[in-house]
């Protein structure tokens, strides 16, 4: 299976097997849903985030294709502790990084950087990218549903 | 004394072995690796491949005789106006109408329901009228009568399908009531495969009063279409799924009804003449082809269509159905595999789902292999509603493929279970 080990990473396949933080979070104070309708994939994510501006927790419910529910998985084991603004460099450096931008930075991403392979495979990116634009729109309260697959950019 | 009319005999029927290698070379596309493995192209019900003869048919175009047609007086625009003609020859010929007046070219089949929507359906629907169509329909079957329902205030009904992707026959005689005033359905679907019993619909919702307009984008690649055996008002259908140029596609209407409906767009070459105060329209076809038209793709499409012919649309579905029962019992041999859609009669699809794994994830291992399906609703999010899934992974045929291409998808699918499994 050693071919595709680049994309479909051991750490993502326990994360699409096993996802961590499921459900809804009570007393949740930021929530935003993402969908891409070509695809199917969802997510419904709760963020409690604290007066210091620190994501005290993070839950997130939803279906889709291994990248999506790994990434989403994962996101939220980063998320815990962080402030909201390094959550925000970290999705730039995610997304950055998962688009195959050159001399992208990863410095703040630590185990996420496992999705680096998902740049050789265009079609995933937007997998990969819908729980943090979905965390993204979480955090600035927008109360559209987020989509990553109307095909201007991921 | 009577003179006998003499008629040229009819060409005696063409006994050409289907002999799927050698037709294999007529595509160039096909002969190209992917990811260092050669391209296994199961992605048919999207769109197909394009043989030599259409490619060569499109440069020699403009190449040799581009202009625009049913106006200039000049050699060129004789040269192109008489292929464009003899296509519409042809595709009356393909569906077997009676009249080429009865055949319009459109941009495909999403814009010939469009056309019929907004011309005969807004016209002839009007508030509290009903318009049936089935759970298996494309969303270009869908939308186009739900924007004329929401605008005239008319119903939009639904025929369900049975578990195994059968549309419910007796459903359909209770729906279709004197307020029905088209049913509007597939031919074959694009994401079950399922083989409609279009004569025996039409039968019925013509005992109903009521219009059939058949969308035909997925049968007319696998089956011999004769509209008048089937006798719908409409049947719509697309050239790049039939080997053609995308771009361009077929609408076929019953002369009288063609007649009686207004314009769809308005503009040059659908004009009888034109003042301030009145115009006056074309007859049919011409009535429904504004502008200057996709010339050099309807004259790619005739290539398309003699194509077809030279090889025997029964040669290609005999072919096909041979590939499709190797594949169903190749993939029901897999174990967590499940076929979505098992009716008795089907055409050219394989849909699928695997245990858990969502479907893109398979599109894309399956990919890396070379074989290409596609993942996704397939433009049918109904049915996928219907059988309570987001997606299946769909492999589609077309008479080029062998079954060592299923082989390769069944290896494929195998590799899928073993990374994600």
């Amino acid at each position: 299976m050693s071919d595709f080990s680049d994309l479909y990473q051991d750490l993502i396949l326990d994360h699409q097997k096993n996802p961590r933080n499921f459900g809804e979070l009570s007393g949740a104070n930021h929530h935003a849903d993402g969908f891409n309708p070509l695809c199917g994939d969802k997510i419904a994510l709760d963020l409690k985030v604290n007066g210091e501006g620190v994501i005290e927790d993070v839950k997130f419910k939803g279906s889709g294709c291994a990248i999506s529910k790994a990434s989403a998985s994962m996101m939220t084991v980063a998320l815990k502790g962080k402030k909201a603004e390094e959550a925000e460099k970290m999705f730039h450096q995610f997304h950055d990084m998962v688009m195959g931008k050159e001399g992208a930075k990863t410095g703040e991403l630590g185990k996420l950087k496992v999705f680096a392979g998902v740049r050789d495979y265009p079609a995933r990116v937007k997998c990969a990218s819908l729980a943090w634009h979905t965390m993204e729109a979480a955090l600035h309260d927008q109360k559209d549903v987020v989509s990553t697959d109307d095909g201007v950019a991921p | 004394m009577k003179t006998k009319l003499r008629v040229k005999p009819k060409p005696a029927p063409k006994t050409t072995v289907f002999n799927v290698e050698k037709l294999r070379k007529d595509f160039p596309l096909l002969r190209q690796k992917v990811h260092g493995k050669p391209l296994v192209y199961l992605d048919n019900a999207a769109t197909t491949q394009k043989p030599l003869v259409v490619i060569e048919t499109l440069e020699k175009f403009y190449k040799e005789y581009n202009s625009n047609i049913h106006r200039g007086l000049h050699l060129l625009s004789e040269k192109a106006t008489a292929a464009y003609e003899a296509v519409r020859i042809k595709a009356q010929a393909f569906v077997n109408a009676a009249d080429p007046r009865e055949i319009i070219f459109t941009r495909g089949t999403t814009e010939g329901i469009n056309l019929v929507a907004q011309t005969w359906g807004r016209q002839n629907v009007g508030a509290g009228d009903e318009i049936l169509v089935t759970t298996m329909e494309h969303h270009s079957n869908i939308v186009p009568w739900q924007m004329l329902c929401g605008e005239k205030g008319a119903i939009l009904k639904v025929v369900p399908i049975h578990d195994d992707g059968e549309l419910d026959m007796e459903a359909l005689a209770k729906l279709l009531t004197p307020k029905t005033k088209l049913l509007a359905i597939t031919h074959v679907s694009n994401a079950l495969g399922t083989i409609n019993p279009i004569a025996d619909i039409v039968r019925l919702a013509h005992s109903k009063g009521a219009r059939v307009l058949v969308d035909g984008a997925q049968a007319a690649p696998h089956l011999a279409v004769d509209v008048r055996a089937l006798d719908c008002d409409f049947y719509v259908l697309s050239g790049h799924k039939i080997y053609g140029p995308t771009g361009i596609g077929i609408l076929y209407g019953k002369y009288q009804l063609l007649d009686s409906m207004p314009p769809y767009q308005g503009g040059g070459d659908m004009i009888a003449s034109v003042t301030f105060e009145k115009t006056l329209y074309k007859k049919p076809p011409y009535k429904f082809e504004a502008g200057t038209p996709n010339i050099a793709d309807t004259i790619g499409l005739g290539a398309a269509l003699d194509y077809i012919t030279k090889t025997g649309l029964d040669n290609i579905a005999g072919h096909e159905q041979d590939l499709l029962a190797y594949g169903t019992k190749k993939l029901s041999e897999i174990s967590g595999l499940k076929l979505v859609g098992t009716a008795s009669h089907k055409a050219g699809v394989l849909s699928f789902t695997l245990g858990e794994i969502h479907p893109h994830d398979i599109g894309t291992i399956l990919d890396r292999q070379g074989v290409a399906i596609r993942a996704g609703h397939h433009c049918a999010q109904p049915v996928m509603d219907r059988y309570g899934i987001p997606a299946t992974a769909r492999a589609s045929l077309a008479l080029y493929n062998t079954r060592g291409e299923i082989d390769a998808l069944t290896k494929g699918i195998r590799k899928v279970l073993e990374v994600l499994g």
